[in-house]
């Protein structure tokens, strides 16, 4: 279908073999795939924060013509093997009732908690139906902000917990005091950094069919996870894993809000067992905004020492993170911001006293970037307040700073949450600068400037470093194998969601067998086809799925040739592999993979061609424990209009480290949404709730996301430092754009306001704070 | 005829075949395409008018099918994403341009705004990158960042209009 010319190689920009189906319509997303009979749920949440439950009267809801059933945690009694799910990530040491309830029968404490779940003939059915359960609440305290709920008098959010504070630790290392002892410079500074929802544009969602014949238990999930999620099914519903199948039909987007085992993916394939009928439910955008996981509040206090050349000494502050109602699934986000504040720079002491909180909100879990855009927020804007108090530009004050390319691989005295030691193995973050200075034209600003002057406006920019740890382990699993058809088919634990992942492992693969990447077909995410893996997060899968499909690739193509020189009696170093077939160089003998597969699998009372396992296939588990890191640094350029505080990007720069690329454009689209996700969290995307923790914006006419007029041109310009801790030297791409973003958005907003005598600690930063700031500004001016 | 349920038949042309299906008062034109008529092309984002995912032309111009009853779109000419290119046939010009431009990652929003773009190339003679910004405005994508949208788009005007011109030559 493509006017691209076919490409064959690895470390090209082959077209996707994903497309085909999506642009046509024909692709099969959860709410797609044709079950015949589905029965529709619709969850009943809690419309209080925190509240006791007196009673739960379904009798209306059960009359409703239609309704198959209105169910409430009783009568999933003998479904489950446990009311609370099990913890994500179960080896934190962490208090075991943290965990979400499958249902709640006798306390909320979120908006949007799941109470009951009716299950009709359709979904309207079921919500006109849910819409008639009366949920009678005794409302308790409201914990709304966890700078409140670190106080000792405060309220507990569940009445189970004797405190809030789920976590307080301290990371350090370094002579902190002596440090603050007399420094020559001192930058104190708080801040409060937010990050919404992760919002694919497709919901959640679980559709579970009971098939009777085999007694298997089919379940279709939007997930970044099928793997943990069959575990975690075959754990909460006694499942017999052989008897339970999960599959991942096409992901529409992930960006964390997936990476769960969410209680609706536990309640609907129980109802599915127990009623022998298939149930299906969709989530609606509404219920994101209440029920999927968020990143929301993070409060930092921070001081900065340093020597007045601007190097700098030390740095020591607090953190108060807003955790939610619950845990799923560890403590990482904070964890991780608390670890990498320090990002590609050498800080010499370190203390960070961090509160993990719990409120009355939506638990908190990662969303593309999770935790590292918060503290890459933190450092930026103290390294840009350092630049301007000891007169250097920030440039210059970044290049004191980082970590020099002579230093790499370079050890940071903290721990990782596994208790690895945090090395950056690769990048050249000088270097990185360099190439981002050299291609933002910082010495046409001053002329862009004046410009944006003439008409009323005022012109900031500003730069900002990121580094991540890709590449998430232990392992990641595939199995290729020569199909009787002779096509090349890989199955693997990892899964697509958007990225491009069958293209990618399309493309490892193909040059093994002399075939274009259209040739291979990839199946992710179903849990009959491989029995481990992970899955998509943590721009982990090109690194550790794409290392495994490249070994087994190798060593399928050890295997075939073998068996091809038996067959066909010559010498193996005379054999090629091209076009699905096994070639001697000269022409005279030939192969298809396609006999091949045949002959190896086996004909009874025959001998195998050649001594070995029957079949042609390999599994190989990648292992990687240690991450790999790649950088990034960003310029941006923003234009303010001080009347009425509207922020435009003008101009943005990527300069990214990913290591080597194995598909430059795909690559390149994953670094452009990336940017624009970091515009949404720079600029747009604060989930509001009032006092009494109910959400404000539910709804993508007030939670608002960028579009398209807002968006400026971005700029990618890759500098990879090839990945040593892998054969094909990759590095994550996924998250490591979306990073640097709001702090390079804000200090170019700074910049551009600070002859106003405005300071920006904060984002996302709208026009009406703006406004405001300039507004108090001015004031302190007058006063 | 009304059922109990208060659903009546309502018969439409989609891709330029006559389909009829059973619809109550409240059934958007969303549901419909998707639930009755099984064309699942079409996504649901939000079903609060403003992701756009759900996008389709109601006799030639851009429509939310989530915020359109389907009863209202009794006779009317409904296209949809499946209609954009015959089933063993090329893709679209718009389509073929999205795939050499990468112009979708997850392809949930797609379906809409291929819509949308296929209205402004049919009847915009030549719209520019702010025009064509200011039609994608009305759709929300998460993962490509509108850029290479853009430039699909960009790319599809030409080939648009060198089609045109051919033909008017």
């Amino acid at each position: 279908m493509t006017t691209n010319p076919p490409s064959t190689g690895v470390w090209q920009s082959a077209p996707r073999v994903e497309d085909e189906q999506l642009l046509r319509g024909q692709a099969r997303f959860l709410d797609d795939v044709p079950v015949d009979d589905a029965c529709h749920a619709c969850f009943v949440r809690s419309a209080q924060a925190h509240a006791r439950i007196v009673s739960i009267d379904t009798e209306k809801a059960r009359a409703v013509p239609g309704v198959v059933g209105v169910y409430v945690k009783q009568d999933l009694f003998g479904e489950l093997t446990s009311w609370r799910m099990p913890l994500g990530f179960a080896l934190a040491a962490l208090p075991e009732n943290t965990t979400p309830f499958v249902l709640v029968d006798h306390e909320v404490a979120f908006v949007g908690e799941a109470i009951a779940v009716v299950v009709a003939s359709s979904r309207h059915v079921a919500e006109d139906a849910a819409s008639l359960v009366q949920v009678h609440y005794a409302p308790l305290p409201v914990v709304a902000d966890c700078r409140d709920a670190v106080r000792p008098e405060s309220p507990p959010v569940r009445t189970e917990l004797s405190s809030n504070i789920l976590q307080h630790y301290v990371l350090a290392y370094g002579a902190i005091d002596e440090e603050f002892a007399q420094p020559q410079v001192l930058i104190s500074e708080d801040f409060w950094v937010h990050r919404g929802a992760g919002h694919p544009m497709e919901g959640r969602g679980v559709l579970a069919q009971m098939e009777k014949s085999t007694g298997t238990l089919m379940v279709w999930s939007s997930t970044q996870m099928a793997h943990e999620l069959h575990y975690t099914l075959a754990l909460m519903l006694g499942q017999p894993e052989e008897r339970l199948r999960v599959i991942t039909p096409e992901v529409g987007g992930g960006f964390g809000a997936k990476f769960m085992v969410y209680p609706e993916e536990v309640v609907i394939p129980a109802l599915a067992r127990k009623l022998g009928r298939p149930v299906k439910w969709v989530e609606d955008r509404r219920e994101h905004f209440i029920s999927a996981v968020q990143e929301r509040d993070q409060y930092w206090s921070v001081q900065l020492a340093a020597d007045r050349d601007g190097k700098i000494r030390g740095l020591r502050g607090t953190m108060i993170h807003d955790h939610g109602a619950y845990t799923p699934q560890g403590t990482n986000v904070p964890y991780n911001a608390a670890s990498s504040i320090t990002g590609p720079y050498i800080v010499p002491s370190y203390h960070l006293d961090v509160s993990v909180v719990h409120t009355n909100k939506v638990p908190v879990a990662t969303i593309r970037g999770a935790g590292y855009p918060q503290a890459a927020f933190v450092m930026e804007r103290m390294m840009d307040r350092l630049a301007r108090e000891v007169g250097l530009d920030p440039v210059q004050c970044r290049q004191r700073n980082l970590i020099p390319a002579d230093k790499i691989p370079y050890v940071k005295p903290l721990k990782s949450r596994a208790g690895l030691p945090l090395t950056i193995d690769s990048g050249d973050f000088p270097a990185l600068q360099a190439r981002a200075v050299e291609a933002a034209d910082l010495p046409g600003f001053t002329a862009r400037r004046q410009a944006s002057e003439s008409r009323g406006r005022l012109r900031g920019w500003a730069i900002a470093h990121s580094v991540k740890p890709t590449g998430r382990g232990p392992y990641e699993s595939v199995r290729l194998k020569i199909q009787p058809s002779g096509t090349v088919a890989i199955y693997t634990g990892a899964l697509a969601m958007g990225q491009g992942l069958k293209t990618t492992l399309a493309q490892l693969c193909a040059p093994h067998f002399g075939l274009g990447p259209q040739a291979i077909e990839v199946m992710a995410g179903d849990t009959a086809m491989i029995g481990y893996g992970h899955g998509g997060f943590a721009s982990r899968q090109a690194i550790m799925a794409g290392n495994a499909v490249s070994q087994a690739a190798r060593q399928l193509r050890d295997k075939v040739l073998k068996v091809a020189a038996a067959v066909l009696g010559v010498d193996i170093s005379v054999l090629r592999l091209s076009q699905g077939e096994v070639l001697s160089l000269d022409g005279a003998h030939r192969v298809s993979l396609a006999r091949l597969s045949m002959l190896m699998k086996g004909v009874p009372g025959y001998a195998l061609p050649m001594v070995d396992d029957p079949g042609l296939e390999e599994t190989v588990h990648f292992h990687c424990d240690a991450q790999t890191y790649a950088g990034a640094c960003h310029v941006c350029e923003v234009e303010v209009d001080p009347e009425i505080g509207h922020i435009e990007v003008q101009r943005y720069l990527a300069v990214q480290d990913s290591g080597n690329i194995i598909n430059p454009q795909l690559a390149e689209g994953q670094v452009v949404g990336g940017v624009v996700h970091g515009l949404g969290n720079a600029l747009f995307e604060h989930m509001a709730y009032d006092e009494n923790a109910q959400p404000l914006n539910t709804n993508f006419g007030d939670y608002l996301l960028p579009t398209a007029p807002e968006v400026p041109p971005i700029q990618v310009i890759f500098a990879p430092s090839p990945s040593p801790l892998n054969e094909l030297g990759v590095k994550g791409v996924g998250e490591c754009s979306t990073i640097a973003v709001p702090a390079a958005v804000v200090g170019a907003v700074e910049d551009a306001l600070w002859s106003r005598g405005v300071r920006i600690s904060e984002f996302p930063l709208t026009p009406m704070r703006v406004a405001e700031l300039l507004g108090h500004a001015s004031a302190t001016e007058q006063s | 005829m009304k059922t109990l349920d208060g659903s009546s038949p309502v018969t439409l042309y989609v891709n330029g075949q006559p389909r009829c299906g059973q619809a109550e008062p409240r059934l958007h034109l969303g549901d419909f395409l998707r639930n009755e008529l099984g064309l699942t092309g079409t996504h649901l984002g939000c079903e609060h008018g403003v992701c756009g995912a759900c996008t389709v032309l109601v006799d030639g111009v851009s429509s939310r099918s989530c915020l359109m009853l389907a009863v209202q779109a009794e006779g009317a000419q409904v296209r949809t994403v499946e209609g954009l290119a015959h089933d063993d046939g090329p893709l679209s010009m718009l389509q073929q341009a999205f795939h050499d431009s990468h112009g979708l990652q997850c392809g949930y929003c797609t379906p809409g705004i291929l819509m949308s773009l296929t209205e402004l190339l049919e009847t915009h003679p030549a719209p520019d990158e702010a025009v064509i910004r200011d039609v994608l405005s009305g759709h929300l994508c998460r993962c490509t960042g509108y850029q290479n949208i853009v430039a699909a788009a960009l790319k599809a005007v030409q080939a648009f209009n060198a089609v045109q011109g051919r033909r008017s030559a």
